[in-house]
């Protein structure tokens, strides 16, 4: 080994080979058979349970709790998988503390809520282990349906279809599918190859013909799948990156988080990511710590999250910033990016203090510098790529109800639809509900159900 | 310090903690190693007639249910009694006895139900310097197939017989222990009585199947694929426990036999209500094979602690404190209405209060769209079930409506007086006041 954190610039091989496998084993490990057991046994089995209402797909947590308790950890599957298809990868990555867990009563009882999140996983991980995919086609409708985008909405939107007896082609730009869960979320959450594991599980259910590299406006347009196909879904996901409107952002050593994310994702040994020894993320959200804390265990010196605006503000939960904070990366809130300081070696990032007035963000005047060698954006997403002739709003497909945009047989859900916060879960849930909308739609049912 | 010592039909021990006759008892071992830990005396495990000894299955002779995390809540068992030669255990109780000469030492015997039998074995006993014996009439499994156990403690004249026969036979005190698998506690405790005995200890095992093994089909404790009924002990049979106690203790007939506790005691609490319905002292087994021996720490520490608090100075100062407060339900007050009141500040809007008397009572608590659960008083019965279910203690808790007040739900005026149901109009055979 050559390099160490204090390597100056960017660097590949930080660390001993060892440590990244340490550094990137399972953030959370699994419950076995008998901490599930317990873990479940402090579900009081509330009526109307207010984590049911918390959560964005309605999973009936005390039911599947208590299948758990009762030795039944495939039925407590079952029950998870017929609201969410993902449920064992929301059970990953879902801010539960904000969802079912913040609901749950023995939170407000005793500051502990029943481990909601980790006995999914423990359920779904148990079924999925044993190969089981646990749904049957309906008959065969006739109908053909695209979804466009193979992320979370998009899969549940196909999953829901194909077993309503749809045929679904499910188009995705990238080579793999999977949207965010394969290409945007930190390693150690999604360990082992689980969201590639998770699809070809999902897919199991059969009728979904999976075509990679398809891009809308590209390979793909609106009109031509309009033509083909019965129904559309729109699951595109955001794939522009917010700009930080900073002197100096085109240098080659700012980077958007997302695209750091999903070559790490991507990448056979971890060993040959490269790194700053002072690495910068700018941003407030879920991305700016998977950023961070991953430049962090591939062995950065020091890493720093300057968010503009006050720390109650940040998207990223409090579990997620003291994960953050427990991994050694430092978190500076109240500060906006004035100009990135530095020749082909980037040197720092200016930053300029601000305060929330009556007009907005506004700076103090007084400035400060972070030392970095490397920057990354992690300021949001946006839109990209949507089709014309279709109504955004606020830079979102607008839908009303369960996903139709404003174009008649074309409905849309996930991240790039207005509506739910950009969650998995969320599109999960959009999908899902676009799928029965559709499914209605096709069959006359909801004719029938509006009469 | 409050006094732990007991005196109990005579026999001396510094606590009312006794090991029962079970496997725990079984051996010379295993007694000295309870006296290291504190425990006030033990009934030896049972002894049978000399000859050769019984045999034991080889297989597994347990069975458990369970609560959460695996909290033993009761175990059965399909053990005989002693397998041990009866030399051997008679040899090993006076060596135990000669070295704890404070502690308690009874011995347990079951022999067949023939005077010659018993007074063959009480000599042998006696000689050993034990301090009393305890007749096995209880155990439902095994030896009951062979004409002794619970089949002697099923029949009360056999009861009172074999009890006549062992008082006549030793000068040592004599315990019947009282067999649970009948249906009323009172007559075998009569027929000891008649007989006789010094004292009644109850209850021994209650004849059980734990579990079935759904993949063999086949009863737990599972022996070469065949099962069969055992003694089922532990907290779990301890309500049980507590009513015969009680029923003996209340009993005009019986009132005022000793009484040693037995069933499901894991606690200081568990004992201090066995002796409040009227034990002199209790006995523990399961606790012991739980735990192992140093339970007993907790149980004298946490009953003395508890006595102090309360103000009775010795163990004879609580036992059977409880006993007058035991009635029929007859004699229950018909005039004292109650009325759920839930504390918004503890609830945690778990909406178990609200399920169970929606789904299961009477519809007397109201919920909101923001999950605050109100009592109706006009619906509500004070059937209590909303306290049993809720899962924070003193959330939900039951409030006395004063005399002269109207009860919401009748729209009757709360009378001062006490009224039951031998005055009640709608008793056919109620008492008329004089008129």
């Amino acid at each position: 080994m050559t390099n160490s954190p204090r390597t100056p610039g960017i660097a590949p091989a930080r660390l001993p080979q060892e440590a990244y496998a340490r550094n990137f084993a399972d953030v959370e490990p699994p419950f076995d058979a008998h901490e599930a057991m317990v873990a479940a046994d402090r579900c009081y089995f509330c009526h109307d349970a207010p984590c049911i209402t918390a959560c964005p797909t309605a999973i009936d947590i005390p039911l599947f709790i208590r299948q758990i308790q009762t030795g039944q950890p495939e039925g407590a599957a079952k029950t998870i998988f017929d609201q969410n298809i993902l449920g064992g990868m929301c059970a990953r990555v879902c801010p539960t503390e904000v969802l079912c867990e913040e609901a749950c009563v023995r939170e407000m009882a005793e500051g502990k809520p029943v481990e909601i999140g980790r006995l999914q996983r423990y359920a779904t991980d148990t079924l999925m282990a044993r190969g089981i995919h646990p749904y049957e086609r309906a008959e065969s409708t006739g109908k053909r349906i695209a979804v466009v985008g193979a992320g979370p909405a998009g899969l549940a939107c196909a999953h829901r279809l194909a077993m309503r007896g749809h045929d679904v082609v499910l188009m995705d730009a990238r080579e793999k599918a999977g949207g965010l869960n394969e290409y945007g979320i930190a390693a150690y959450k999604t360990v082992d190859d689980f969201a590639e594991a998770e699809v070809n599980w999902l897919l199991q259910i059969g009728g979904i013909e999976l075509r990679t590299g398809q891009r809308l406006g590209r390979e793909l347009s609106l009109e031509a799948l309009e033509a083909e196909f019965d129904a559309v879904f729109l699951g595109l996901g955001l794939a522009g990156v917010n700009a930080l409107r900073s002197e100096g952002e085109e240098h080659h050593h700012v980077r958007d988080a997302v695209d750091f994310i999903a070559g790490l994702r991507q990448a056979g040994d971890l060993s040959t990511i490269a790194v700053g020894r002072d690495v910068v993320v700018i941003g407030g959200g879920m991305t700016a710590v998977d950023a961070a804390v991953q430049s962090k265990l591939l062995g950065a010196e020091n890493v720093t999250i300057v968010y503009r605006r006050g720390q109650d503000r940040m998207s990223a939960s409090t579990h997620e910033q003291d994960h953050a904070a427990s991994k050694g990366v430092r978190i500076v809130t109240g500060a906006a990016p004035v100009r990135i300081v530095g020749g082909d070696h980037l040197e720092a990032v200016e930053f300029a203090y601000t305060e929330e007035g009556p007009e907005g963000l506004k700076p103090t005047g007084e400035t400060f510098r972070i030392k970095a060698d490397q920057v990354f954006k992690a300021i949001g997403q946006r839109l990209e790529g949507a089709p014309e002739d279709i109504h955004i709003e606020g830079g979102k497909i607008a839908v009303t109800g369960p996903g139709r945009t404003t174009r008649p047989g074309v409905w849309a859900g996930g991240d790039c639809a207005t509506g739910g916060d950009d969650l998995t879960v969320t599109a999960v849930a959009e999908g899902r509900d676009a799928a029965e909308d559709i499914h209605a739609t096709l069959t006359g049912a909801a004719t029938l159900a509006a009469e | 310090m409050a006094d732990l010592t007991t005196e109990f039909v005579g026999i001396k021990s510094p606590n009312p903690f006794w090991l029962a006759s079970a496997p725990p008892t079984d051996k010379e071992y295993n007694v000295r190693r309870a006296f290291e830990a504190g425990w006030g005396g033990v009934v030896w495990k049972t002894l049978g007639e000399a000859g050769p000894p019984i045999v034991n299955v080889n297989g597994p002779r347990y069975g458990v249910v369970y609560g959460a995390d695996r909290r033993v809540l009761g175990i059965n068992n399909i053990e005989l009694i002693t397998d041990r030669p009866l030399e051997v255990n008679l040899r090993e109780i006076k060596a135990v006895k000669r070295d704890y000469p404070d502690r308690a030492m009874v011995v347990s015997l079951m022999v067949p139900c023939e005077e010659e039998a018993w007074k063959a074995i009480l000599p042998l006993v006696e000689e050993t310097g034990a301090d009393g014996v305890e007749l096995n009439f209880g155990c439902p499994h095994g030896m009951s197939e062979r004409g002794m156990g619970s089949a002697v403690g099923q029949v009360p004249d056999y009861i009172e017989m074999v009890t006549r026969w062992c008082k006549q036979n030793t000068r040592m005190p004599v315990i019947v222990k009282l067999t649970p698998n009948i249906t009323d506690i009172r007559y075998p405790a009569r027929a000891a009585k008649a007989g006789g005995a010094d004292a009644v200890s109850l209850i021994n095992t209650v004849n059980s199947i734990t579990s079935v093994n759904l993949d063999a089909m086949c009863p737990e404790p599972m022996i070469d694929g065949k099962g069969t009924h055992g003694g089922y002990c532990g907290p779990a049979v301890k309500p049980m426990a507590l009513n015969m106690v009680a029923e003996i203790a209340r009993d005009p007939e019986t009132a005022g036999l000793p009484i040693s506790g037995i069933g499901g005691v894991t606690t200081w609490r568990d004992a201090a209500e066995f002796l409040a319905l009227g034990a002199g002292n209790v006995q523990v087994c399961t606790a012991a094979m739980t735990y192992g021996f140093k339970v007993v720490q907790e149980m004298a520490a946490g009953l003395s602690n508890w006595m102090d608090e309360k103000g009775y100075a010795s163990v004879g100062a609580v036992s059977g404190r409880a006993v007058p407060n035991v009635t029929d339900w007859q004699h229950l007050n018909l005039n004292y209405v109650t009325k759920a009141r839930i504390d918004q500040d503890s609830c945690i809007k778990c909406g178990r209060c609200y399920a169970a008397c929606e789904d299961t009572s009477h519809q007397a608590i109201a919920m909101s769209p923001d999950r605050v659960f109100t009592v109706i008083d006009a619906e509500c019965v004070a059937c209590n079930l909303c306290i049993d279910v809720c899962p924070v203690e003193d959330c939900i808790t039951m409030e006395r409506l004063a005399a002269g007040a109207i009860d919401p739900r009748t729209g009757q005026v709360v009378p001062a007086e006490h009224g039951d149901w031998t005055t009640h109009p709608n008793n056919p055979g109620a008492l008329k006041a004089a008129e």
